[in-house]
């Protein structure tokens, strides 16, 4: 029955380019939501987003990968050599074994890598092995890297090692152990195959070692990855459920509060009004964003919280007068008398004969409101105040600020977030706009 | 042509409507608490309607025609006075007999598009008053809302139940209105300038259909207007209302061919009749304007107006009912 | 030459571009007045007559989609003129329109009888004093005291506003005053003197009228002609004296019926049926629909017949080569 008048509005939607870039926008986004929400699993999300132990094989700041291929460079990728595909030679002696392990890649990257470690496990040993490790570069130097007791999980930092680094004459191991020597000033990559080689000794029969050999790269990802080796790419899509969830619910929540309550005001006129009146004045001079920090600051910054702390301020808003404006004429409607003649309660009054007559109406702000309540839950986040667990676009934005993302020069950092708000702004902004003019037909010219 | 009641005994209380010094005024205030007057919407109407009988309001605007409409469908309190319908006080009703009193009236507006609620269909607009009224069975409204679309003639009924307002024609919206104020099976219908804002080839229908519905149903009819042009076939009675007061009133042809008042007399001389020796001659009208309803004039409130006004008594006492002729009252010292 | 007419409409053809398509609100129109002459023309509402006043005096909104036709005043051209000329040369000074809620677009800010004034002091750029002194004999003309001269519209009755309204558009004189609707907002009595005020008007200044209307009984007050129309489209022009008493076209004569009068004991008669629609008039007669003495001529465009010096009528009833082969 209301069917008609809707796919009516829907043809006069279709005319307006604007809201068909705006729709195909939110389209985007929302199915960006369903795919995340549905490939990550929100407890999967949280667990990742805490950090350490499932990004250790993810380098430090990576810059996204189509950057690189943007510039056109070849900058590093992360390229693991682990012992599981390695040849593994074993010599028996007695009361153990000697374990010869080759971990080899192919470097032919331009850039060097960012980070060089050595994951070690040697687990059911009665006795920590010992390994020699051995550096073999594709021109046939062999530069040694001292020796090691193994540990049952180890990790060899060889980045970090002072000694290698003044051997290789003051460059950092990552670099130094990949540099072509022929080359003077400027480090270049000698490009080929390089082995690290685990000379190991073991004092049992049966027990083996892993050993991951990682060249961290300098990219990674679509989106790149933080200062704690996290993909940003899991906050980026994370954080788009959680804004439209977010904008979503604060702006029905405020606009149907809002709006009953304006009704309510209109509708028996004297003290309710007056009183609704002067609550929606006090609460107009309260600053919104102050608040809440204070409950941030003060009480909790669980997003679900601010949600509320902005719905119950939002009820009292300068909304109210709008649709006190726009109800007062419906009050006096005629069909609104003859709802009383025949014998309609307060109730049916206010919620089926008023608030309907002015829903087209409400649409349009509906619409354009959302993205301010997105914005709002971002620079909330930015000022520190995000939510302490979830990924959100705001907690990447506050944590490039606070790692000086662009100072050290990873804008991306910056951007993408920045480019999924403004996105989201526009997509809602331009249904938003073409809506009020099918909705508010003076604005429309012929 | 009216439906004689005679035979019915000289009961009080077999008249369906006692209106007996009826006041509807409006306080003014100041500051919205400072009591600065009040408009005198009505101001003192006596009237008793029987069952079954069609009768005509007729005035200017302002003269507080559509107060005292409202004031009956109990969408004003009355400032003073009583309104007995069917023997019970409206005044003393129980929230739950009020309710069941609006049933009892039925209500046609002026402005059909205004009327019906633009965002609801035939269906479900006429499936309201059922819905509060507690009709919960759906096959039970769905059968009534076809009975009453039927006997407004939008029929098939099919053809109306899924359309909004604006896509009928204003006729058609104007029986939708009446279908709505018959659905509850009222005895009486206020109809409050029913045509004035439908085009003259429509009204003749609406009325027609107005009237053959109260004539079938034996319904109370309260026709309230402007235009003493359609009265004479669709009232048997006509109340003429000038400043709040009912000024004159008598049977339809008794009234509209010996007026006895003078604002009546009036009225009559200023409607034309088509005919193209109007535009030959000038019509005679009273100089002046209806008086302010907050302060009306004391005695009679035509007098400022009145060819015949007498110096220290129009302009003194207030006229009371004169019966100049038989059934005809007219409120006017002339006929003292 | 006397007998020259005043105002003459060939043709005339306002056509609106909507969403829903093209409406065609006046569709062919033609008819003249003679000086001193008032011209009532009848039509239900959604006929078109408002567009004929608009299109006559040019005050056209933005969606106009075609426009033909000619008009002159006297012996100018009207349609020939541009809006610049028009402003200038005829609106006020020759040609005056009163629309239905004028009254409400009176100023508020200025008093009254500034306002009337207003148009003697912009076109004939006469002193402010000469300028309140003619309006001051206006106002006496259509029944306003001249103390109201000084009051601002807010503190008129309707009916004192649209009397201002009306000696505003009288007040330079025009030859031709359009009045749409002028009383329909209005009570019976203030219509009256509204009425009278007119014919008061028209003996006294010689001013013609052209006065646009729904109300028959109303029309008849000032009616020397009557043009009826239907559909974008005139079905019967003729002198007031024949049409109220002998119209010619069917659609004249039910709607005549259809008027409840006062003074007579008949029973108005509703016309069945609905007006076509006006995004794509039906070929033929438009009235056909309707008409109870439909015949098989009526699908083809009945053209404009002349009954008597002066009276046409769109009907093939009326025409002689046609009238004996159905009805």
């Amino acid at each position: 029955m209301i069917g008609a008048r809707w796919r009516e509005h829907w043809e006069e939607l279709r005319r307006y380019p604007s809201a068909l870039v705006g729709m195909a926008i939110i389209a985007l986004l929302v199915g960006l939501s369903l795919y995340t929400v549905i490939a990550i699993p929100y407890s999967q999300a949280l667990e990742k987003w805490r950090g350490g132990e499932p990004w250790q094989l993810h380098p430090v700041n990576a810059a996204p990968v189509w950057l690189d291929r943007l510039t056109g460079g070849r900058e590093a990728r992360t390229l693991i050599a682990s012992s599981e595909d390695a040849e593994v030679e074993e010599v028996p002696f007695e009361g153990g074994r000697r374990l010869r392990i080759p971990l080899e890649v192919d470097y032919d990257y331009a850039g060097f890598p960012s980070e060089l470690n050595l994951f070690l496990h040697a687990e059911g040993h009665p006795q920590r092995p010992f390994a020699r490790l051995a550096w073999q570069t594709p021109d046939g130097r062999e530069i040694a890297l001292g020796g090691h007791r193994i540990g049952r999980e180890d990790r060899i930092s060889l980045s970090q090692d002072r000694a290698l680094e003044r051997r290789l004459g003051g460059l950092v191991p990552h670099v130094g152990l990949l540099a072509d020597p022929e080359i003077e000033g400027e480090p270049q990559v000698l490009p080929g195959r390089y082995r690290l080689l685990l000379d190991a000794v073991v004092f049992d029969d049966t027990a083996g070692i892993d050993a991951e050999l990682v060249l961290y790269g300098r990219v990674h990802g679509i989106a790149g990855t933080d200062h704690q080796r996290r993909d940003l790419s899991l906050a980026l899509m994370w954080g788009t459920p959680v804004a439209l969830a977010f904008g979503l619910l604060a702006a029905v929540g405020t606009t149907v509060t809002t709006l009953v309550i304006a009704a309510v005001g209109v509708w028996y006129r004297g003290w309710v009004d007056a009183v609704i009146q002067r609550l929606t004045e006090v609460n107009m001079i309260l600053p919104l964003l102050p608040i809440l920090v204070m409950v941030g600051t003060l009480y909790s910054t669980s997003i679900w919280l601010m949600l509320g702390v902005v719905v119950v301020l939002g009820i009292f808003s300068a909304g109210i007068k709008m649709y006190r404006a726009m109800l007062l004429p419906i009050r006096e409607a005629p069909y609104i008398e003859a709802a009383r003649a025949y014998g309609a309660g307060n109730l049916r009054i206010v919620m089926r004969y008023m608030i309907p007559r002015i829903l087209p109406v409400l649409i349009p702000t509906f619409v354009t409101l959302i993205p301010t309540f997105v914005f709002l839950e971002a620079s909330l986040a930015v000022l520190g105040l995000g939510d302490p667990v979830l990924p959100t676009w705001g907690k990447v934005l506050n944590d490039a600020q606070s790692q000086s993302a662009l100072y050290n020069g990873y804008y991306y950092w910056v951007v993408s977030p920045a480019v999924l708000l403004m996105l989201t702004g526009l997509g809602f902004a331009m249904l938003g706009f073409a809506l009020d003019r099918i909705f508010n037909p003076r604005l429309r010219s012929l | 042509m009216a439906t004689s009641r005679a035979d019915l005994p000289a009961n009080a209380e077999a008249s369906l409507l006692k209106v007996r010094d009826l006041h509807t005024w409006f306080e003014l205030r100041q500051w919205g608490f400072l009591r600065v007057g009040a408009v005198h919407a009505v101001d003192g109407v006596n009237f008793t309607l029987e069952r079954g009988e069609a009768v005509a309001f007729v005035g200017e605007s302002g003269c507080g025609k559509s107060s005292l409409a409202r004031t009956l469908l109990g969408l004003h309190r009355p400032t003073r006075g009583s309104v007995r319908f069917a023997g019970r006080e409206m005044q003393s009703l129980s929230p739950a007999e009020l309710k069941a009193y609006r049933a009892e009236v039925g209500y046609v507006q002026q402005d059909p598009y205004g009327a019906l609620p633009p965002f609801l269909d035939v269906r479900r607009i006429l499936a309201e008053p059922l819905i509060v009224h507690g009709i919960k069975d759906r096959q039970e409204r769905e059968r009534r809302i076809r009975a009453v679309l039927e006997e407004v003639r939008l029929s098939p009924a099919e053809e109306y139940l899924g359309k909004f307002p604006h896509m009928l024609s204003g006729g058609q919206q104007q029986r939708v209105v009446i279908a709505r104020a018959l659905i509850l099976a009222p005895s009486m219908i206020i109809a409050d300038e029913p045509v004035s804002m439908l085009d003259a080839s429509v009204r003749v229908e609406i009325l027609n259909l107005l009237r053959g519905i109260q004539a079938r149903r034996e319904l109370t009819l309260v026709f309230i207007t402007h235009d003493l042009s359609t009265v004479r076939h669709f009232a048997e009675r006509i109340f003429v209302m000038y400043a709040g007061q009912v000024v004159e009133s008598a049977a339809v042809d008794e009234l509209l061919d010996h007026p006895q008042h003078p604002y009546t007399q009036a009225l009559l001389a200023a409607i034309a009749d088509p005919d193209a020796a109007n535009a030959r001659r000038l019509r005679e009208v009273p100089a002046g304007e209806p008086p302010s309803l907050i302060q009306p004039p004391t005695g009679c409130r035509f007098h400022p107006r009145c060819p015949h006004a007498m110096a220290g008594l129009c302009d003194r006492d207030d006229p009371p009912d004169f019966t100049p002729r038989e059934n005809h009252l007219s409120a006017c010292w002339l006929h003292r | 030459m006397g007998d020259a007419p005043l105002l003459r409409v060939d043709d005339l053809q306002l056509h609106y571009q909507t969403r829903q398509g093209v409406v065609h609100a006046v569709d062919g129109i033609d008819f003249e007045l003679k000086r001193n002459e008032a011209l009532v023309v009848l039509g239900e509402s959604g006929c078109g007559k408002s567009s004929l006043a608009k299109a006559l005096m040019r005050v056209l909104p933005r969606n106009v989609h075609h426009q033909g036709g000619r008009v002159h005043l006297g012996d100018t051209e009207l349609t020939a003129l541009s809006d610049e000329r028009f402003r200038r040369e005829v609106q006020w000074s020759r040609m005056a329109l009163v629309m239905q809620a004028s009254m409400n677009a009176l100023n508020p800010v200025v008093k009254v009888g500034e306002q009337v004034a207003e148009p003697l002091r912009v076109l004939r750029r006469w002193p402010r004093r000469q300028a309140l002194a003619r309006a001051a004999e206006v106002f006496a003309l259509v029944g306003i005291s001249t103390d109201f001269m000084t009051r601002y519209p807010f503190e008129l009755s309707g009916g004192m506003r649209q009397r201002a309204v009306l000696a505003m558009a009288l007040v330079a004189e025009p030859e031709l005053v359009i009045l749409d609707e002028p009383t329909s907002a209005l009570d019976v009595l203030t219509q009256a003197s509204i009425m009278n005020a007119l014919k008061r008007v028209k003996r006294e200044l010689g001013t013609s009228f052209i006065l646009i209307t729904h109300d028959v009984a109303t029309s008849s007050e000032l009616a020397d002609r009557v043009a009826l129309m239907y559909a974008g489209q005139l079905v019967e022009v003729s002198d007031a004296e024949r049409f109220f008493s002998d119209p010619a076209h069917p659609y004249s004569q039910m709607l005549m019926a259809s008027v409840p009068k006062l003074r007579q004991r008949s029973r108005p008669q509703a016309i069945p049926g609905q007006p076509p629609s006006l995004f794509e008039p039906p070929a033929g007669c438009r009235f056909a629909a309707r008409c109870p003495h439909r015949f098989a001529a009526c699908s083809r465009d009945p053209r404009a017949i002349r009954l008597a010096e002066r009276h046409r009528v769109r009907c093939w009833l009326h025409d002689d080569t046609q009238a004996g082969g159905g009805a």
